[in-house]
């Protein structure tokens, strides 16, 4: 097997790997937050019903959680399995954010979502609400390393090198590189976004079965403001997040807009086929002027294309469609959102249509997460960490057969995993909150006695 | 001057520690279902369910100071043992996931997530085991160390199962108590035999471990280590003899003693190592990261650790007591 192929498998399975595990990452960090919010309405108005919400919603938390929790320990070998020259040259910055991340994130969600799963009835009511915060601060903390780690390898700052090694020199601009404060917030509300969505399609999917349920149409209710309130916003910090890559990352912004040739007044493409050999779009759909306008505010500003950065340009075509379906689905996101606000204005229940629509979306955070994750993942290439490592240059000396081996198990193990998880969702959500039926009651008895 | 690598290594031998004497427990626990019927199988779960997620951080955190203390270290370790990674981890993530959607599938959806969470179990003992095995011998290729990795895996199988057993000692009760009183013993013969094989193969598929450990004086003080573990296992073999009997013993006995085995072995596996991360090629020493990165996060390990140790320890306290598979009603 030709080297480029292998190193494709390697990428391919590490982006297989990291693809799968941020789907539920996206989900677990908002959606602790949500948990938080029925647990606090349960201990301030004592009622039943927001009890069972939050039962549900564990549940589903707890398993969104465990899958996310299992396809991150993956993650932690695979730095070692596919990328060993990832730590051998920048091991001495990624390592103690890796580090800080497991000892102030990992450990703490762990051990209290043990008690926020099964203490309820072992621990005073306020221990049982701070471990419920405390998850959604570990869920939170953690966030922020990983995407302080991962901003780094975009926008690296804060360096320097000491006898060839490279080496923090100043940990404070480490962290909070110059993307890191964009990445961190358009992340978190992708998270809240997501969450929403899952919120107010589980609802939608329970209300559009035949028994109504009160508490479901409050939290498609509060799904929906969430989800009107921070769609709006993400638009406003995806905008500043791509000035903030034009400018330390112009090569991916070229890439993202298929400007091939630098040039003035550059207009917007809203549709090609970038066509990578003649380095030039087929079949676009153009605005004149357009990027121009919108990068640089002025229709005659100049932008850097593709050519300017060859050979160390990323590719056009997967950052390009990328970010489209990341912003086609974002769009529709808002406008379902702000309709379903309006529909269920003082808890209406809407018609059964829309929630049918609501229902059909409640996995739509997911595809613009990782659309978003692909535009500024490939977007960063051949580079591994921008200007500092290639790529190629982290890869193992891992063969063929080997990744393929792993690549066909891991595949196997996520279609199943996944599989099982959006079954046992619907399931779970289709029954809803109401006092399940007495079907353990015989198991119990076998245990007790 | 404060050795920062050796530093480094205690940290990262005792969070590996802490890893498979907890996870071990559950691992074993896990292993034992295929032995249970199914109400006892739903209080094994209960019995290790608040807690098997924090048990498996200690893995990552252990694997996470091997990166950030010893990123030289990290890359030719995991990418030589990379096909027991893989099969560990799949392993781990199959009954990871498992512990969620045995409790919430149904029919044979249900039975089938109870088979994959004891497959998953075992697949990443036998896993670890392996890795353990072609580690000390430095990673040598060949039938004989295959062989040799393999004998190890079973020992670590067999320790995981006495740590699991003994486990469900001290958190259950009645007719299942009487089992895992059984399962205990099983294990112990089980461990001894591993013992034995491994401390005959050792010597033979690794000459360094063999010099280390055969050169008199000092042999004879090695040995207390090798006598302090058959004392610990002669002390559960009576324990467990009693409880039996349904004699009065300590029910925290046998699990206390399993973990004493279990220290003990680990004691004398990192005297055969040290200074090696990666045995006979390089020492921890030579693939320490730079010093500035490893005080940062040494500094950060001494504020965060007390903490997670205290909540750890209330987290045990809160869930103290017999199981119950009333647990999984949450």
């Amino acid at each position: 097997m030709e080297t480029s192929d292998v190193l494709l498998l390697a990428r391919a399975q590490f982006g297989l790997n990291i693809g799968f595990h941020i789907l539920f990452p996206s989900i677990t960090i908002a959606l602790a937050w949500f948990l938080v919010y029925f647990r606090v309405q349960y201990a301030r108005t004592g009622e039943p019903s927001w009890l069972a919400t939050y039962r549900l919603w564990t549940k589903i938390f707890a398993l969104s959680f465990a899958m996310g929790v299992v396809s991150g320990v993956v993650m932690s070998f695979q730095f070692g399995t596919n990328w060993p020259g990832f730590m051998n040259s920048v091991g001495n910055v990624a390592g103690p954010l890796l580090a800080f991340e497991v000892l102030t994130a990992f450990f703490l969600e762990a051990t209290f979502l043990g008690v926020m799963l099964f203490g309820m009835n072992r621990v005073p009511g306020w221990v049982h609400l701070t471990s419920t915060v405390l998850v959604a601060v570990g869920t939170t903390v953690s966030a922020f390393w990983i995407l302080a780690l991962n901003s780094w390898m975009q926008t690296p700052s804060g360096h320097g090198y000491d006898a060839g090694q490279l080496i923090a020199t100043d940990w404070w601009r480490v962290i909070f590189n110059p993307s890191f404060p964009y990445r961190f917030t358009h992340m978190t509300i992708a998270s809240g976004l997501t969450a929403a969505f899952i919120v107010v399609g589980l609802s939608a999917w329970r209300l559009l079965q035949p028994n109504d349920d009160p508490a479901a149409r409050t939290t498609l209710r509060t799904g929906v403001i969430v989800a009107a309130i921070l769609a709006p916003l993400q638009v406003l910090v995806g905008d500043l997040h791509g000035l903030n890559t034009l400018e330390h990352q112009p090569a991916k912004i070229a890439a993202v807009e298929a400007i091939w040739k630098t040039g003035r007044n550059v207009p917007l493409v809203l549709f090609a086929i970038p066509n990578e050999r003649e380095q030039r779009n087929d079949y676009s759909i153009e605005i004149p002027n357009g990027a121009s306008l919108i990068l640089k505010h002025d229709a005659a500003a100049e932008l850097k294309g593709v050519d300017a950065f060859t050979p160390d340009a990323p590719p056009v075509a997967p950052v390009f469609f990328a970010f489209r379906l990341m912003v086609g689905t974002g769009v529709l996101m808002l406008m379902l959102s702000w309709y379903g606000a309006w529909r269920t204005r003082k808890c209406a229940l809407p018609s059964r249509w829309v929630l049918w629509l609501f229902a059909g979306f409640t996995f739509s955070g997911w595809v613009a997460t990782v659309a978003g994750w692909i535009v500024t993942e490939i977007g960063r290439q051949p580079w591994l960490v921008t200007g500092l490592l290639r790529t190629a240059a982290a890869a193992g000396p891992i063969g063929g057969a080997q990744l393929g081996a792993s690549f066909t198990g891991y595949m196997m193990t996520y279609g199943v995993m996944l599989v099982a998880y959006m079954v046992v969702l619907t399931h779970l959500a289709g029954r809803g909150s109401a006092p399940e039926a007495t079907k353990s009651t015989p198991l119990e008895t076998g245990a007790a006695a | 001057m404060i050795d920062l690598p050796v530093i480094f290594t205690i940290l990262m031998g005792a969070s590996i520690l802490a890893y498979v004497v907890l996870d071990g427990y559950d691992l074993g626990v896990a292993m034992l279902m295929p032995a249970a019927d199914a109400p006892e199988q739903d209080v094994m779960v209960a019995s290790i369910g608040p807690f098997w997620d924090a048990n498996e951080t200690w893995l990552v955190l252990g694997i996470g100071l091997l990166l950030v203390a010893f990123p030289a270290a990290h890359g030719v370790v995991l990418t030589a043992l990379y096909l027991p990674v893989t099969a560990m981890l799949i392993g781990l993530m199959l009954r990871g996931v498992a512990f969620e959607f045995r409790v919430k599938a149904e029919g044979w959806h249900r039975e089938l997530w109870n088979w994959l969470f004891w497959f998953g179990s075992f697949l990443a003992a036998l896993a670890q085991g392996l890795m353990l095995g072609s580690y000390v011998t430095g990673f040598e290729s060949g039938f004989g160390y295959f062989l040799f990795a393999l004998v190890v895996a079973g020992g670590v199988c067999g320790g995981y199962v006495l740590l699991g057993a003994s486990w469900l000692i001290l958190r259950t009760e009645g007719r299942l108590q009487k089992k895992a009183v059984g399962w205990t013993r099983w294990g112990l013969l089980w461990v001894a035999l591993g013992f034995v094989l491994v401390s005959l193969g050792t010597p033979l598929a690794s000459d360094t471990v063999r010099d280390k450990w055969f050169d008199f004086p000092g042999t004879l003080a090695l040995m207390l280590l090798p006598l302090a573990s058959m004392a610990a296992w002669v002390w559960v073999w009576r324990l467990t003899g009693r409880l039996r009997k349904g004699m009065s013993a300590p029910e925290w006995g046998p699990f206390a003693g399993a973990v004493t085995i279990y220290v003990l072995a680990f004691g004398g596996l990192a005297y055969s190592l040290f200074p090696y991360v990666v045995m006979d090629r390089m020492t921890i020493w030579e693939a320490a990261a730079h010093p500035s990165s490893l005080k940062v996060v040494l500094a950060g390990a001494l504020v965060v650790l007390p903490f997670i140790l205290a909540y750890t320890a209330y987290s045990y306290r809160v869930f103290r007591g017999k199981a119950t598979a009333k647990l999984y009603d949450h």
